[in-house]
This record gives structure tokens, C-alpha cells and sequence, in this order.
């Protein structure tokens, strides 16, 4: 018992041109008859996609924290700021909600963004049938958070525009931002690249036909 | 999806047209994460790499220390990183747990020091005041040894003066700390050359060791000759030679100073070593006098007052100072009343000033020999006034010739040095001399050799009177007997004015010896002309 679906009718749609057309049979590519575009039922090599983008953003969000974002030069002399020690500088200083908005947006979404994707794909690949609505829930609110995480690099790169008194003090981006910028940018295309109609496919919701070609 | 009831058939809709799939192998997505890990490996190598080693400093305080923040710098560059502190297990000492930077990890060696630097005054200078803004940070000085080390115990001052300053560290002994201090001036010729590095009590408290550094090239003018003394703020003395003030710089004045100078010939000795020990003398006066070696006690007794002679009044050998006066006594002796100055005599004084041998070396003699020899021809002590104004004395070494024969008793302890009369007593002499001088002048004899004159001319008057009185009285008759009386009268004068006549031979001796009394006083007002101050001072002998 299924629910009808594009791909459970043999249907699929030109992404470009919006024609509805019949699937061609076997493993072939598809070609809109109206356009000439490339017609895929669910984003091409998703799965390989996301992986291959989270484990980037893995990799990268070591030294993102390691590594300072910002230099600040100032009379009182230098000093390098790590992302986390900006959290820890503006929680000692006081101003704890700044703090805890700077930790939510550059520590925890990315974190928690590439475990959730992590445990998403995972899912997918283990064609897990539980909760299939609770997953796409998640990933939509991934879709959402996931530009706050820009937060810091925002930051930085004011201050770094507007702190320029020369000798008396001046900010300048480390390359620990780089890094950070490439972990947000890695993991929104990962998000992006994950098709959570795959979801469906693995829980069996959708009919007969193997959800998962290409 | 829901089916809506209104939309076409899908046997009406269009047919996908189909191309041969392209057969991919592993997708170009897998480049990225490649990419990643490879920046991660390489950053991950970079931070391994360039960590440098880890090492300890002790220090007693840890006061405005931050572990994370407090940098270590060489020469204003950052060059390691304070990482955490904690205490020693003794709770007597603070370690500091710092890291190095890479590059400056064969910074680390034996005799690396480090301090942390606050703001402070040194010398003349305010040093650190960078520190007051960017909070405290430790120096520190790379030694130059090649051996490594990870444990350091702190200094608690600033060195002066760092390892690659060139020049040579000096230890100046002293008895007493004066006033200088840490980063004091040391001058030569009124020149900075150099600082005092540190002070500390000799181990066993007998006194102050003072390391100072002195800057190359000036380095190069210390030698085994040179003398070190206190040019500590405003010397002002009264003595025999009037008021002197003495300063070596304003600088000097407010934070003290030590000054050098070299005796005799700089060329002639090598430069010192370094870490050569000198002493550091009170005053440029005392440092620059001789190296008193042997120093001969002697007596020194008067008949005069010697009211302005002073404990440490000098003694003097036409300009040289010789020796010091150490006490004063009065002695009764033969029923008088001699006042005794006892002095020390330095005898080398005199010898080392002279290029080559002294004299009395190449004779051969010893000190008391050649004292003997110098007392023979004539040389005596003798009190001096020193000075008009201040009316100091001092004690005067010198050749009188015609002093009556002394010796010098080397058995007497200390030994009795002879003695002449003081200057002063010495102008009543003079004019003694020339009171009896004048009186045996033969004033009389010259009184009565000219009365015995005056009284033949006055003979010669009264016959020339009785002459003229016969004239008158026996007029022209007796002309001619008048003129044969005359003859007779001119014989007469002719008789008393001859070469032979005793008028004559008197009248010139009375001459002779006022003649020579004049020159005799013509010959003092000269001399006192041209010495007045004899008239105080006295004559000097004659050399
Ligand atoms: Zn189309």
C-alpha cells in the first residue's frame, strides 16, 4: 500500500521547462522532449555528494577552531582569537547572550548540521523505514539554520573593515576564517545535495519501482 | 502527489527521449574531500613542525604573568609564549611552563637568562614603560653557550647589559656600597662608557662586589693600571689646596656613577681580562695616588706650635704628596715641651714616577740607607703653612743646605725624623741675620774718622781765618811777609790734602764702608721686592 508518487506512475518532470513526460524504460538518460535539459527523478549521485561534502566539512572544522579567525592589534599588542576564545572572551566580559548566540551559530550548527546530514545519509543508505516525516522535518530545519552559521565569518569581516586606526588598533582576518568560511559553505552544499525525497524511497512509502536509480 | 481527476491520461503525455547513459566512474565530488584532507594533513604537519620545544622558568612571583598571553621576547620580538603556571611543590616558587617558537628553540642554551620586564627606572633611563599598556612580558637575553637547557630560574631584576653587548665585565671591590645603584653611569674622562650590572655583600660580608660592563672599545683603556673610584654626586672638599668641587656629570649627581682612569702610560700595560677584579676607590684622589706598598712610619718633632697641622695633612716633597700625618703628640723631652707628628711615609712615592730604575736602586741601597743618604745632604722636615686663608699646615721634606748634621736613630721606634725650624721662625732668622749684618756695620769707627776730618779742616779754617785776620791787621808793609805766610799756609794745605795725609786716608774709608752698607740694604729691599711673601714665609734655601 503506497502512496502515489511521481516515480511510483513512471512520470517524471523537466526541472527547467516544467513538462511532465513518461519515463523512458531501463537505465537510460532521460531527455526532455520540449527543452533538451537532463531529467533526473531524484538529484544525481545524492548520496556520494553529501558524503564526500560532510567529510570535507570534517576535516576542515578542526582547524577552523584550532586556528585563529582574527588578529587584533591594538597598543595594549597583539592578540589571535580563536572562535572559541571570542565566546569565551564575550562570556567573561558579560554580554553572556552575544555569547551564546556566537556559540550557537558557529559552534553548534555547523557541528550540529554535519551529525544530523551525518545520521540523515546513513539513514538513507540503511534504507531505514522509521519516521520517515520526523527525518524531513530535520532536514528542513537544517535548510533554515544553515545560513546563521555565516554569523562569524559576518563579523570578522566587519571588523575587520571597520577597525583600522593603523597604529592604534586594527583587526585583521587570520586564516582560521578561511577554513570556518569553507566548513559553512561545505556543508550547504552537502544539505543541498542530499535529496530528502530519498528518504521516502528508503522507508518504502513509494511504490515498486527502484527509487534510488538515478 | 494526488491524482487530479481533470489532468490528462499519462498515456497522453509526452515521451522522455533517451540518450545512452554516460558511464561515470568514481564522481569529481570525491576531489573535495581529497582537497580537504590534504590541507588538513599539511596544516595538521605546519603545527607540528613549527612547535617549538617546551620550557621551564622559575620565578619567585608570577605577578602580572597570564598563562596563553604573556609573550617571551628577545630584543622586542616575540619569540615564545607563557602556557600555563603553577606552583612548585614547596609553594616557595613559581614555574612557568612556557613554548618556544620553532626558529628560536636554539635559544635555549646554558647561559639564557630571563626576567620580566615591568616598568622601572634604571640609571638615568625609564625602561618598560611599553609594559604599562600591554601588561608585563619576560625578556630575555640568548646566552652564547652551545649547550641546550630546558629549566631556567628567573632573574628578579632587568640585566643591564645583554650577552651581545660588546665589551668586558669588571668586579670592583669596596668596602661599603656608595651611592649607586643599578644601571649607574661609569665614566672615563667625563665620558659614559659603561654601566653597573649588579652589586652583592662578598660571601663572607667583609665588604661590596660591584660588576660593572664596560662598552667596547672603550674596554680596551682599562688595564692593570687603571683606578675605579666613586663619582657619586658633588665632592666638595676644604684642605691645603683651598676648596675643590668635583663632579663627574649632572647625571652622576642624581643617580651616582662610577669613574675610571688610567695612571702613567696607558699604552704601556696590556688591557685587562675580563672579570679582572679592581678596587673601587672613595674618591678620584685616592684612587689616582700610588699604590702605597711600603709605608714608613715616622716622627716628626717640633719646638713651634703646630696649630693648623691636621690628622692626614699631607707630606711633602717639593709637590709630591709622600705620606700623611697620622697623629699628633706633645712630648716633654730635656725640660721643653716638642710637639711630635707622627706620619706615614710612602716612599715609593717618589721612585715609581721616575722612568727606569730609581737611584736609589742602582746604588744599591735600602729605604733606610737612602734616607740616610738624603738626611746627610741636608734634608730635614719642616712645618709649612699650606695655605694664607685656611692657615693649614703641612709637613715639608727638603734640602736645606747648611742644616746642622743629624740622623736619622733607626732603632727608635717609630724613627725620629730631623727636623728645621718652620718657615715662619725662619723670617725672624732672616731678619736677625740682617740686624747683625748691619750691626757689624763699624758705624762708630766711621763717626770718628769723619769728626777726626772735620776737625783738621776745621784747623785749616782757623788758620785761613787767622790768615785773612793778619791781612787786615798788618796791611800792605807787611805785603810781602803776608805772602810768605800764605806759602807757608798753601804748604800746609798742600801737606794735609797729599796722598799720605790722614784726612784723606780716612775720609775714604768712611766712604768705602757706607758704600757697602748701602749695597747690603739695596740687596735686601731687592729681594723682599721681589718677594714680599718672604717676609712671612721666609727664604727659601738656596738649591
Ligand atoms: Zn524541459
Amino acid at each position: 500500500m503506497s502512496a502515489p508518487t511521481a516515480v511510483g506512475r513512471g512520470l517524471l518532470a523537466c526541472s527547467v521547462c516544467e513538462l511532465v513526460m513518461r519515463a523512458p524504460s531501463g537505465a537510460t538518460q532521460a531527455i526532455c522532449p520540449r527543452c533538451g535539459a537532463r531529467i533526473h527523478s531524484r538529484k544525481p549521485h545524492s548520496l556520494a555528494r553529501t558524503w564526500a561534502l560532510l567529510i570535507s566539512a570534517a576535516v576542515l572544522y578542526l582547524p577552523a577552531n584550532i586556528e585563529p579567525v582574527m588578529i587584533t592589534t591594538s597598543i595594549f599588542g597583539a592578540q589571535r582569537d580563536t572562535i572559541l576564545s571570542g565566546v569565551a572572551y564575550l562570556w567573561t566580559s558579560g554580554s553572556w547572550p552575544l555569547a551564546v548566540l556566537v556559540f550557537f551559530a558557529s559552534i553548534s550548527v555547523p557541528l550540529l548540521k554535519l551529525l544530523a546530514l551525518a545520521f540523515l545519509a546513513t539513514s538513507v543508505q540503511r534504507r531505514s523505514t522509521r519516521r520517515p516525516l520526523a527525518r524531513t522535518r530535520l532536514y528542513r530545519i537544517l535548510e533554515f539554520i544553515g545560513r546563521w552559521s555565516m554569523l562569524d565569518v559576518f563579523v570578522v569581516m566587519v571588523l575587520v573593515a571597520l577597525v583600522n586606526l593603523q597604529a592604534l588598533a586594527n583587526v585583521q582576518a587570520a586564516r582560521g576564517v578561511l577554513w570556518f568560511g569553507c566548513v559553512v559553505v561545505l556543508t550547504m552544499l552537502a544539505s543541498m545535495s542530499f535529496d530528502p525525497r530519498l528518504i521516502w524511497d528508503a522507508a518504502g512509502e513509494n511504490d515498486g519501482r527502484d527509487a534510488r536509480r538515478t | 502527489m494526488a491524482e487530479t481527476p481533470d489532468g490528462p491520461e499519462p498515456g497522453e503525455l509526452p515521451q522522455a527521449r533517451v540518450v545512452e547513459k554516460r558511464r561515470g566512474g568514481l564522481p569529481l565530488v570525491w576531489i573535495v574531500p581529497l582537497v580537504a584532507l590534504l590541507i588538513g594533513a599539511w596544516l595538521a604537519w605546519r603545527s607540528i613542525s613549527e612547535t617549538g620545544p617546551a620550557f621551564v622558568i622559575t620565578f619567585k612571583t608570577a605577578e602580572g604573568i597570564e598563562a596563553g598571553k604573556t609573550k617571551i621576547k628577545y630584543k622586542s620580538v616575540d619569540v615564545g609564549l607563557v602556557e600555563s603556571i603553577e606552583l612548585s611543590r614547596d609553594r616557595s616558587k613559581v614555574l612557568i611552563h612556557a613554548r618556544m617558537e620553532k626558529y628560536a628553540a636554539d635559544y635555549l642554551v646554558e647561559d639564557s637568562r630571563f626576567w620580566v620586564v615591568r616598568p622601572r627606572i634604571i640609571g638615568a633611563s625609564i625602561q618598560g614603560l611599553d609594559t604599562l599598556l600591554s601588561g608585563s612580558f619576560i625578556g630575555m637575553d640568548v646566552g652564547s653557550s652551545k649547550t641546550e637547557r630546558r629549566d631556567f630560574s628567573g632573574l628578579a631584576e632587568q640585566p643591564v647589559v645583554t650577552a651581545d653587548d660588546p665589551g668586558r665585565h669588571f668586579i670592583l671591590k669596596s668596602d661599603a656600597l656608595g651611592s649607586i645603584g643599578l644601571g649607574s653611569p661609569v665614566y672615563f674622562r667625563r665620558f659614559p662608557v659603561g654601566e653597573v650590572e649588579s652589586y652583592q655583600l662578598d660571601k663572607d660580608g667583609q665588604g661590596v662586589m660591584t660588576r660593572v660592563f664596560i662598552k667596547a672599545p672603550y674596554d680596551q683603556y682599562v688595564n692593570a693600571e687603571t683606578r675605579f673610584w666613586e663619582a657619586s654626586g658633588i665632592d666638595l672638599k676644604l684642605n691645603a689646596s683651598g676648596v675643590s668641587l668635583d663632579t663627574e656629570s649632572l647625571a652622576s649627581i642624581l643617580v651616582g656613577g662610577i669613574a675610571f682612569q688610567t695612571r702613567g702610560d696607558a699604552k704601556l700595560a696590556n688591557p685587562a681580562a675580563e672579570n679582572a677584579e679592581f678596587r673601587l676607590f672613595k674618591n678620584r684622589e685616592t684612587a689616582l695616588s700610588y699604590e702605597d706598598v711600603v709605608a714608613m712610619p715616622f716622627a716628626f718633632s717640633f719646638k713651634e706650635s703646630l696649630r693648623g697641622l691636621s690628622i692626614g695633612a699631607p707630606v711633602d716633597f717639593r709637590g709630591i704628596v709622600v705620606g700623611e700625618v697620622t697623629d699628633i703628640q706633645p712630648q716633654f723631652a730635656n725640660d721643653a715641651i716638642y710637639m711630635v707628628a707622627f706620619a706615614k711615609v710612602y716612599p715609593d712615592r717618589t721612585a715609581t714616577r721616575q722612568v727606569g730604575e730609581s737611584a736609589r736602586l742602582k746604588h744599591g741601597w735600602t729605604r733606610e740607607q737612602a734616607f740616610d743618604e738624603l738626611v746627610k745632604i741636608g734634608m730635614r722636615a719642616q712645618v709649612r703653612t699650606g695655605n694664607l686663608l685656611t692657615g693649614q699646615l703641612y709637613i715639608a721634606l727638603d734640602v736645606f743646605k747648611g742644616a746642622k748634621p743629624a740622623k736619622i736613630d733607626w732603632d727608635e721606634k717609630p724613627p725620629r725624623f730631623p727636623t728645621i725650624q718652620g718657615s715662619l721662625t725662619g723670617v725672624e732668622e732672616n731678619i736677625a741675620t740682617i740686624t747683625k749684618k748691619l750691626a757689624a756695620v763699624p758705624f762708630e769707627e766711621i763717626g770718628e774718622d769723619l769728626r777726626r776730618s772735620l776737625g783738621e779742616l776745621e784747623q785749616t779754617l782757623k788758620s785761613m781765618d787767622r790768615l785773612v785776620k793778619n791781612l787786615d791787621q798788618e796791611t800792605r808793609p807787611e805785603v810781602s811777609e803776608t805772602l810768605a805766610d800764605l806759602r807757608k799756609s798753601l804748604d800746609s794745605v798742600e801737606r794735609t790734602l797729599s796722598q799720605e795725609a790722614p784726612l784723606q786716608q780716612d775720609l775714604r774709608g768712611a766712604l768705602r764702608e757706607i758704600s757697602r752698607a748701602a749695597a747690603s740694604m739695596r740687596t735686601l729691599t731687592d729681594y723682599l721686592e721681589q718677594h714680599p711673601e718672604s717676609l712671612i714665609r721666609g727664604k727659601p734655601e738656596e738649591k
